[in-house]
């Protein structure tokens, strides 16, 4: 009842004027008025933003704005929770992954995920953690012929002098570090166009944090990375985009120097100088 | 007015999706069609047992009608069929069991969850599961051979002679009978109701234990009024769940009950359960009538021990969602 | 303090109880070492190499063995697990993955209620369903009464093992756009994989043992192992033949069997059990 009563104050105040939102010139992915709920509980909140191609975004925000839920909406892996709904459009370049007829384990294969926590699959080998990606779509598969793809991703996942020995060891034989990484080779090896990484450094220690922020800034050159993080001398470090999420709604988004330096929005200077709640 | 129509611009998009993801993959779809099948099939396999058994006990039934569950003749001879016997004996020798076996698993599960170190706890709980997995064929051959002379000579002599006034403990000591058939069920049931009130009693939350020792409660006092109220519906549960396993339990009652056709009140007396007759006429029966009074008979067993089991599961489900609360 | 006297006898009282308690579980416990110690004894006394080698004698002819009953066991068994264990796991995949909250919970009831059913009753169904319209006692039959105890244990572990594996995992393989039923079979399998082997043992070692289903399913054969179509004997078959037989050499055969029957069945549980807590 109170909502109902407030809002019409505040949409009269602003009803079609959103802030405007610069946006990066070649975009891979166009989200047009996203929502995304858990049951009935609106979480994502009309977000419209455009994710450059070939560039590192990161996003920003308090605890429980929604940022993980905005992401696993880019790859269809928000309606896998039970509740979970989405409306809007996700283009990817220009078409709707939520069209009716889109099969959403197609789009997951073009848009890769690492998790916040490390999720190597304890029953596997490391080399099958990499290749299950693979090995796990076709019928049949040949160690030789996964051996390739397997090194080139631990490689670029900067595990592969690491491990190299001991690639037939159980995966959680791994350090939480090197299992991150192991996940993110592991979303490599199926060559997604895009990779979302949900606080993919938040349970690790300094130096392997520094790795990974390397190797995004070393995958960047073949794919267009999204990160969720808290830390925002992370976002400030590696992102050319940043997009500052509060409630449910994008209220900043721009290039990074522009958001860390100059914020058009009182929350958003509040939040990167830490004066926020 | 304005909250309704908000609502259903809310949920319709989302629908929409759901309607899209709804239809997943044909490997998907053949593979949860194809578990879905093999799941139905338990439910079917219930059924069926439910209806063959109807089918083939239909001509007792018919012949009979209700009179079977009072009749106690058995006369293959003249056909004459009637089942009081065998579910009295059924009953006597699982409450025999029971009231042996309640006090020493509740016992047990006190000792197991209360009282026993982590070190005694583990190898304690672990034998006691052996004995569960010891296949009743071989109780049943221990019984025979160990456990009935015994019961003959010192302790159905002894309750003769000392409580024979008792129409329960009259009569000659054949050794065995419904007494040695309800200790023998006891030992194959107390390790099923120890490691289930074990298991109710560990979900009693830690709070409860603490609040009455802070009255100054001793540590039997603890037990008798903070955890076993708290858990009673689970350990009257896992007593029901001991029933219905008593009630059904055939080799090792067969192989010492005596296996005759009596309706006495001695408990030194040979008697059958229905399980033990089924089990001992079954395969030299004859004629639809006789084997279908069998089937009759196993039907009631059925009949029993369904409505045992269903009673025992939700009352141990309820009290062990209480712990599932946390998970 | 004139608590104290009261205190003194609710003290007494406690320990005599807590006593009574440790007393209950020590009966439980010399139960199991009478049966054992008598079974271990006997058994080993009547043991020897002529029972596993020499098939059974007729009446009157001393010797002979259980050969023939000991490898019917272990057809039994096998036919027993070839038919329960795909229904089971199937089931048990079904209610761990697929089924909706309300499907889920009638299928377990009825799992739960077909693990209740006396095996006497079960082998009574497989009697109506095979031996009575076939007009024979056979193998099959027995399997079929066996599976039908396996199949819900089988169900209910192996659901319980798959639910045991974290929902991270299953997140972590849809985000690489694996289909469900391959991350079903080539994730969350092998992470259960232990839990549902020691199901499926269990299981196993229950169907052993069994006998009431046996009784007018197999019956027991003195010709040895013909086919799955024709009765076949079986070890805890015998083992309730020969005891109730007034032939002392029986007797004595059937303590031989009771101890090869329990080395079987116990152990698999103790191996099975030492794995599984190792593994936590
Ligand atoms: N499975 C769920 N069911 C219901 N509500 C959920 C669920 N997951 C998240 N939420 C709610 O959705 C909102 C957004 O959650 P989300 O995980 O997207 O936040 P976040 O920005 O990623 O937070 P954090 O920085 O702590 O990870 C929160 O208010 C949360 O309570
Ligand atoms: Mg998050």
């Amino acid at each position: 009842m109170m909502n109902d009563l407030f809002r019409p104050i505040v949409t009269a105040e602003a009803p079609d004027k959103k802030p405007a939102l610069h946006e990066p010139p070649r975009c891979i992915i166009k989200v047009k008025d996203l929502s995304a709920w858990y049951g009935n509980k609106i979480v994502i909140n009309d977000i419209s933003m455009g994710i450059g191609k070939q560039a590192i975004t990161a996003l920003i925000g308090p605890s429980g704005c929604g940022k993980s839920t905005f992401i696993r909406c880019l790859n269809r892996m928000h309606e896998v929770v039970e509740g979970g709904r989405v409306s809007g459009q996700v283009l990817k370049d220009g078409q709707d992954i939520y069209a009716p007829g889109v099969d959403p384990v197609d789009i997951r294969r073009r848009v890769g995920m690492v998790f916040q926590r490390a999720s190597v699959f304890p029953a596997m080998s490391i080399f099958n953690n990499v290749a299950s990606g693979i090995t796990l779509t076709r019928f049949w598969s040949r160690r030789s012929d996964l051996q390739d793809v397997v090194e080139r991703s631990l490689r670029k996942a900067a595990l592969w002098d690491e491990v190299k020995d001991k690639l037939d060891q159980p995966g959680s034989s791994l350090s939480g570090g090197q299992q991150q990484r192991l996940c993110i080779a592991r979303a490599i090896a199926i060559e997604p166009e895009i990779i979302l990484m949900d606080e993919p450094c938040s349970a690790l220690d300094p130096i392997s944090t520094l790795k990974i922020e390397e190797l995004m800034l070393e995958i960047k050159k073949d794919y267009t990375v999204v990160i969720v993080t808290h830390n925002m001398q992370q976002a400030a470090r590696v992102s050319d985009w940043t997009g500052f999420l509060l409630l449910g709604e994008l209220i900043e988004y721009s290039r990074t120097r522009e958001v860390f330096t100059v914020p058009k929005d009182k929350r958003t200077e509040d939040y990167i100088t830490g004066r926020f709640g | 007015m304005m909250k309704k129509s908000e609502q259903a611009t809310t949920l319709l998009p989302g629908l929409r999706h759901k309607e899209a993801a709804a239809r997943p993959r044909v490997g998907d779809r053949i593979f949860s069609k194809v578990t879905l099948f093999f799941a139905l099939l338990i439910v079917l396999i219930l059924a069926g047992l439910l209806i063959a058994l109807n089918i083939d006990a239909w001509p007792a039934v018919q012949k009979f009608g209700l009179s079977f569950l009072t009749s106690v003749s058995w006369d293959p001879v003249r056909e004459e069929f009637g089942a009081l016997p065998a579910v009295y004996g059924t009953l006597l020798s699982s409450l025999i069991g029971l009231i042996i076996a309640v006090p020493v698993s509740i016992g047990s599960a006190v000792f197991l969850s209360e009282l026993a170190p982590e070190w005694l706890c583990r190898p304690c709980s672990f034998l006691i599961e052996m004995l569960a997995a010891i296949p009743s064929v071989i109780i049943g051959l221990w019984g025979l051979f160990v456990m009935v002379p015994f019961i003959r000579n010192p302790i159905e002599k002894w309750l003769g002679s000392s409580l024979g006034f008792l129409p329960f403990f009259q009569g000659p000591p054949f050794g065995v009978g419904f007494l040695s058939a309800g200790i023998i069920l006891a030992i194959m049931v107390i390790p099923i109701i120890t490691a289930v009130s074990r298991d109710v009693m560990r979900a009693v939350p830690i709070t409860q234990r603490e609040a009455m020792l802070a009255l100054g409660a001793t540590r039997w006092e603890m037990i008798t009024r903070a955890v076993l109220p708290y858990c009673r519906s689970g350990l009257i549960g896992a007593v029901i769940l001991g029933l219905g396993r008593a009630l059904g339990e055939t080799m090792a009652v067969t192989m010492v009950i005596g296996n005759s056709y009596n309706l006495t009140p001695s408990l030194f007396s040979p008697g059958v359960t229905i399980a033990s007759k089924v089990a001992s006429e079954f395969s030299e029966a004859s004629g639809d009538l006789y084997i279908g009074s069998l089937i009759e008979l196993a039907l009631v067993l059925f009949g029993i021990t369904l409505l045992v089991n269903i009673i025992a599961r939700l009352l141990v489900w309820r009290s062990i969602s209480v712990r599932g609360g946390g998970e | 303090m004139n608590r104290t006297e009261g205190y003194l006898q609710r003290r007494w009282f406690n320990r005599l109880m807590l006593v009574l308690c440790g007393c209950a579980a020590a009966i439980t416990i010399i139960f199991l070492a009478l049966i054992l110690g008598y079974t271990f004894i006997n058994g080993i006394t009547y043991f020897n190499l002529d029972f596993i080698t020499q098939a059974s004698k007729p009446v009157g002819e001393s010797g002979g063995g259980m050969r023939d009953e000991i490898f019917g066991t272990f057809i039994l068994v096998g036919l027993a697990s070839v038919i329960a264990l795909p229904v089971g796991l199937l089931a048990g995949i079904f209610l761990a993955e697929f089924a909706g909250r309300k499907m889920a919970s009638a299928i377990r009831f009825a799992a739960d209620i077909l693990a209740g059913v006396p095996s006497i009753i079960v082998g009574v169904f497989a009697y109506a369903l095979l031996v009575r319209p076939l007009h024979s006692y056979s193998a099959l039959s027995a399997g079929v009464a066996l599976a039908i105890i396996m199949i819900p244990v089988v169900a209910r572990t192996a659901e319980e093992s798959l639910r045991l594996v974290p929902g991270s995992q299953r997140e972590a393989a849809l985000a690489l756009g694996i289909s469900r039923w391959r991350i079903i079979l080539g994730v969350i399998i092998p992470g259960a994989t232990t839990g549902i082997v020691t199901g499926i043992m269990l299981a196993v070692a229950r169907v052993a043992g069994e006998t009431a289903p046996l009784i007018f399913t197999a019956l027991g054969s003195a010709f040895g192992v013909q086919g799955l179509t024709v009765p076949i004997g079986a070890l805890p078959l015998q083992i309730y033949r020969y005891a109730l037989s007034p032939y002392s050499d029986w007797q004595k055969q059937a303590w031989a069997a009771a101890f090869l029957l329990v080395i079987l069945v116990l152990g698999i549980n103790i191996v099975v059990r030492l794995v599984s807590n190792r593994r936590k």
